[in-house]
């Protein structure tokens, strides 16, 4: 089969694999504290974070 | 269609410039998306929201108030985003606004919606599931508030664009107040009033210097539509309103003397450069930027009092305490 040559498709410039790499860092922080931020309010609130008067 | 070929296809309409090409990878940076949310207006939600959580009565963990505020944060980063998407346009052609992450070209506009629309619903979800249901209507409000009736509805049609879009921006120590107590009072509808009424002047006295940047770009701004001299002269009236309110929550009873002698002393200070800017000539405008300058501080200094007055013990007890 002949499939495109690997270099043959976007490439990315350094200023782009920078932004993106600056991108993904800051996803990976922001997911990180939202994670620490439940384990916190869950044991603060305990068992009754989950309960909603509706 | 081969994989081949659909790979091929997609190159040619790429090479072609058709409008179903790939988009280009994205410069953004991580700065460009807190630029998206426009930190500096953050900063001052976060500040009068503070307020009102802090001399709120009741208890809240530190753990809670802080996503509270975590959660009106972003919320007010959604709605930054929301609004420089749908104003790229506008922003493009204004000198203030042109080097935004949007007309830059940094960020696309649909990354811009993705973004926003996604905060918005995380903020909101997040402030209802774990700190008061109540909090999050409001702060869902204030966000549509902001987006679809200032943004979309008022700010290109009407010179009143920020008489009734300061409604927006004068929700946030309301929504402090209720995540604490999960009601509304007297006292957060005074603070929400101080911050509605302060918005007319200090848009107003920006505009003013900045006509010509609004003209360009269409919008009916007060000095645009009415005049030089009309807004002067609402400029003169809105603060002699806002002047009272300022002063009211030590005359309810609802802050101390620090508070009043300062409300006292800054309104007064607020009244005199309104009086300099109704009488100022234009095109000269040092009085008109004044008056914007000194309106930052004037807010800063009521709520910055009130958070110190009543707020600072009651906060750090509650910092300190459990649920």
């Amino acid at each position: 089969m002949n499939w495109p040559a690997k270099d043959e498709g976007i490439v990315l410039t350094e200023a782009q694999k920078r932004a993106r790499r600056s991108r993904s860092i800051a996803i990976a922080l922001s997911l990180a504290a939202l994670v620490v931020l439940f384990y916190v309010i869950t044991l603060v609130k305990g068992p009754i974070v989950l309960v909603r008067p509706l | 269609m081969s994989l081949i070929s659909e790979v091929a296809d997609l190159r040619s309409r790429l090479a072609a410039g058709s409008p179903f090409a790939l988009a280009e990878p994205s410069p953004a940076t991580a700065g460009d998306y807190v630029a998206l949310m426009k930190p500096r207006v953050m900063s001052l939600v976060v500040f009068t929201a503070l307020t009102g959580l802090a001399v709120a009565p009741g208890h809240l963990h530190a753990a809670v108030g802080f996503t509270a505020l975590l959660c009106i944060a972003v919320g007010a980063g959604a709605a930054g985003a929301l609004n420089m998407w749908y104003d790229a346009d506008i922003d493009a052609m204004m000198t203030r606004t042109a080097r935004r992450p949007v007309p830059m070209g940094r960020i696309q506009p649909g990354e811009a919606l993705a973004f926003g629309l996604t905060l918005a619903v995380f903020a909101v979800v997040v402030l209802g599931l774990l700190v008061d249901a109540l909090a999050a209507a409001l702060l869902a409000f204030t966000i549509f508030f902001y987006v679809v009736i200032y943004t979309v509805g008022l700010k290109r049609s009407t010179p009143q664009n920020i008489v009734i879009g300061g409604v927006a921006g004068a929700f946030p120590p309301m929504i402090g107040w209720t995540a604490v107590t999960g009601s509304l009072s007297l006292e957060p509808v005074l603070l929400f009033l101080i911050i509605f009424m302060w918005t007319p002047p200090h848009f107003w006295a920006l505009a003013l210097y900045r006509t010509e940047d609004y003209a360009r770009a269409g919008i009916p701004m007060l000095p645009v539509v009415a005049g030089d001299r009309s807004t002067r002269r609402h400029i003169m009236l809105y603060t002699l309103i806002l002047v009272p309110l300022g002063v009211a929550p030590w005359l309810a009873g609802f802050a101390g003397v620090l508070y009043g002698g300062i409300a006292l002393v800054t309104g007064a200070i607020m009244l005199t450069l309104a009086w300099q800017v109704l009488n100022e000539r234009h095109p000269a405008e040092r009085a008109s930027r004044n008056l914007f300058a000194f309106s930052i501080l004037y807010l800063f200094l009521l709520f910055a009092t009130l958070l110190v007055e009543r707020g600072w013990g009651g906060l750090i007890t509650r910092l300190t305490e459990r649920v």
